[in-house]
């Protein structure tokens, strides 16, 4: 899945590449500071790990869980969160 | 919800403010969703609104507090927030008041930190920058019962330790744990603070710019002292069924089907009950008082005006009934979820649904539930639309119109007849209103890239019985306080202008009254929707609050009639045409009749231009689409 023009991240996995129930463990957020910020406050931290529990029906949004709660977010601002590697 | 049409200024319960002199003030300041307002409610006896999501409170609330001392403090509750630096209108009401800069409320002396134990690790990120304001502090790690329940563990006097202040384990809910609350309130209640601070605060605290850092602080703290609970199974399970693909929807549309089914069925025998009770009451009082003008304007005026409306108490306290399952469950916040696509589609993001959602119960809390917005003009374009969703106060006029001109036949067998479904198809055509124009104001002057939607899903709660209770309790009480203060003066003054001018000392025929004449004069104008001047009359009643206008024919006829018993759905029936019938439907879906509403826009886009635009833009809406509901009625029906 080809994501942000950022080839050096284009190859790694990101957040919707995980199947329902999988974990990995977050590398990077390419998004905008002041998103990103937000989104580590509610625990999206690179080195911290994720799983994606189930989407909104039709597919989006999305939830996480991350550090003991679940996150909705949508598949767009997912798509721009980046794995570290499968668990 | 009980800040409904109550005066749009912030809300102060308890002490009017300035009586700081010689009080402490107390901050609660925690994350959304942790029990700040319910631990409030229970230290100050009062009742401000508590629900399963996060973004309850978006404002300010002071009440008194008694340490057991016999001293007094002044408790503030807080809106939660994830960090000191606000995003959003609601947080940066807890940042300032932390600061001091909140206008009338003291730089609190302590703050009360609450956090949910069974979360922790995450809710220890905002105990850094709070910890860091360096003011007494007392952290509470709330929602006890359910980490026990899911067997986690915590060990406070670790904690303590290692975050340097006194840690409890509580539960708000089930008042258990608050006593060592209490001695910390004696402690610093009863003593002014010594200079060498007994609450030593940690020189290690990270910085709030380093969220990893943060995190890492706060993993760092918990580990080893808290043993995280097992995910609740309930919650889980529950997601399952609510978001699956199919299910989700269709349970959400059952919902939706049942709650106006049982709000025209299910009240009904109520109402009925209700409305025999005041039929009475007027009768009793008719034949006991010697004839009068004061008898008449007690039967003609307040007991058919304010009777009139007082007969809806039961349905709308149904229909805060189910609202008050949907906000204790945590449902809300699913249903937000399942919402965000098609909000996406009108320029809109999931959080706008929470306000949308609220406005069914009233448009004046749901405009101050757009502070979680961090968006500014996403929260605009929520205000504009706000309104565009049916509120309570628009549900006595539905009933009233639907039951005199639509009869009532099965669709779905018991579960929906005629009547629920006309209901539905009016709250519907509110709602597509709201979308329609959010999108007009999102593709023009609102465009906005938009923050992207994060939301954070609490846990399923049952909804108790006593919470429940003290919602439909509350919410009867401001129905009630309405009843008697702005429609009874609407009822006193109505029917004094239909008794003016005197004519050799008799009152005219109501045609020709000063209230008849008002109504005359606006009829050329509401003719063409199919309103006479009597409609008329009660749409300019209504300006004050939309029931107004039940209340307003109740007098209007009451006074007409011989025997007064004909009714106001037999009235009704005389009065309008069909066509004019929908047409008033259609006003009323549209029209911006509320003056609290347009006070609470004004003071949350501080100034006047928003206001004037929306109450320009529903009410030539609603004068249009109502004259063409009137002619295709009209024309349809031959
Ligand atoms: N099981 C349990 N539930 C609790 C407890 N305290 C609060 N709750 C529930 O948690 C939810 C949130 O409570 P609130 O008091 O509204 O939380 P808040 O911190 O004021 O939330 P915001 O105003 O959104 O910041 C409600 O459903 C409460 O009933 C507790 O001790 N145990
Ligand atoms: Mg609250």
């Amino acid at each position: 899945m080809q994501i942000s023009g950022n080839s050096r991240l284009a190859h790694r996995a990101t957040l919707l590449d995980l199947a329902p129930g999988e974990e990995a463990t977050l590398a990077e957020l390419s998004l905008p500071e002041e998103i990103a910020h937000r989104l580590m406050i509610l625990g999206f931290v690179p080195g911290s790990s994720v799983s994606y529990t189930r989407s909104a029906p039709g597919g989006d949004p999305r939830v996480y869980r991350v550090d003991g709660a679940d996150v909705a977010l949508r598949g767009e601002t997912a798509s721009h969160i980046h794995l570290e590697r499968r668990m | 919800m009980s800040d409904c049409h109550s005066s749009p200024s912030t809300s102060v319960a308890g002490s009017p403010n300035g009586a700081s002199s010689g009080h402490k003030t107390i901050a609660l300041v925690g994350p959304p969703n942790a029990g700040k307002t319910t631990l409030f409610n229970r230290l100050t006896g009062l009742r401000q609104k508590v629900a399963n999501y996060p973004g309850v409170t978006v404002e300010h609330h002071a009440g008194k507090l008694h340490s057991r001392t016999g001293a007094t403090a002044d408790l503030i509750d807080l809106p939660g927030i994830y960090s000191l630096e606000p995003r959003s209108e609601d947080e940066r009401v807890t940042h300032d008041v932390l600061r001091g800069e909140m206008a009338g409320i003291p730089r609190p002396d302590a703050i009360l930190l609450i956090l949910d134990a069974t979360n922790l690790s995450r809710h220890l990120v905002v105990a850094a920058p709070v910890l860091s304001l360096g003011l007494p502090t007392l952290v509470i790690l709330n929602m006890a019962d359910d980490l026990r329940e899911r067997g986690g563990t915590l060990e406070t006097a670790e904690l303590s330790q290692r975050l340097g202040v006194p840690v409890v384990l509580a539960s708000a809910a089930k008042g258990e744990g608050l006593e060592p609350v209490f001695e910390f309130l004696d402690g610093t209640l009863g003593v002014p603070p010594p200079a060498g601070s007994p609450f030593p605060i940690l020189n290690n605290l990270p910085s709030m710019n380093d969220v990893p850092a943060c995190r890492a602080w706060a993993t760092r703290v918990s580990q080893g002292a808290w043993k995280a609970p097992l995910p609740s199974v309930w919650s889980r399970r529950l997601d399952a069924v609510f978001l699956h693909p199919l299910a989700g929807p269709l349970i959400f549309a059952l919902v939706v089907v049942i709650v106006f089914q049982a709000i025209f069925t299910g009240a009904t025998p109520l109402m009925d009950g209700v409305e025999g009770l005041i039929g009475n009451f007027g009768k009793w009082v008719a034949t006991t008082l010697p004839e009068s003008s004061w008898r008449d304007l007690l039967t003609e005026g307040v007991i058919a005006g304010v009777g009139g409306v007082v007969v809806f108490l039961p349905q709308i306290l149904l229909l805060f009934l189910f609202i008050g399952i949907l906000e204790d469950s945590g449902y809300l916040a699913r249903a937000a979820l399942i919402a965000d696509r098609t909000m996406a589609r009108f320029g809109l993001q999931g959080k706008s649904f929470i306000p949308l959602l609220s406005a069914y119960a009233c448009a004046v809390p749901a405009i101050m539930a757009t502070r979680t917005i961090e968006n500014k003009r996403d929260r605009i374009a929520t205000i504009l639309i706000a309104p565009f969703m049916t509120c309570s106060a628009r549900l006595p006029v539905y009933t009233l119109v639907i039951a005199a001109f639509i009869p009532e036949r099965p669709l779905l067998g018991h579960l929906l007849g005629t009547r629920a479904a006309a209901m539905i198809g009016l709250y519907a055509l509110g709602f597509l209103a709201a979308l329609l124009t959010a999108r007009a104001l999102k593709s023009s002057v609102l465009r906005s890239d938009g923050t992207p939607f994060l939301l954070e899903l609490p846990s399923y709660r049952w909804p108790t019985v006593r919470s429940l209770g003290l919602r439909l309790y509350d919410r009867a009480m401001v129905f009630l306080k309405r009843a008697g203060t702005i429609i009874l003066a609407c009822a006193i003054g109505l029917w004094i202008m239909a008794h003016l001018p005197l004519n050799h000392g008799k009152p005219p025929e109501i045609r020709d009254s000063l209230a008849g004449s008002i109504g005359r004069t606006v009829e050329p104008v509401i003719a063409p929707l199919g309103f006479n001047w009597k409609i008329g009359i009660g749409l300019i009643t209504s300006l004050a609050a939309r029931e107004v206008i039940v209340g307003t024919l109740g007098t209007i006829y009451g006074i007409e009639s011989e025997e007064d018993t004909k009714g106001l759905t037999a009235a009704l029936q005389k009065d309008l045409t069909p066509g004019g019938a929908v047409a008033l439907l259609v006003f009323f879906a549209f029209a911006m009749q509320c003056m609290s509403t347009v006070a609470v826009v004004k003071r949350e886009t501080g100034g006047w231009k928003w206001p004037v635009v929306q109450f320009s833009y529903m009410t030539g809406l609603a004068y249009v689409c109502a004259f063409a509901a009137n002619r295709i009625v009209t024309a349809w029906l031959g």
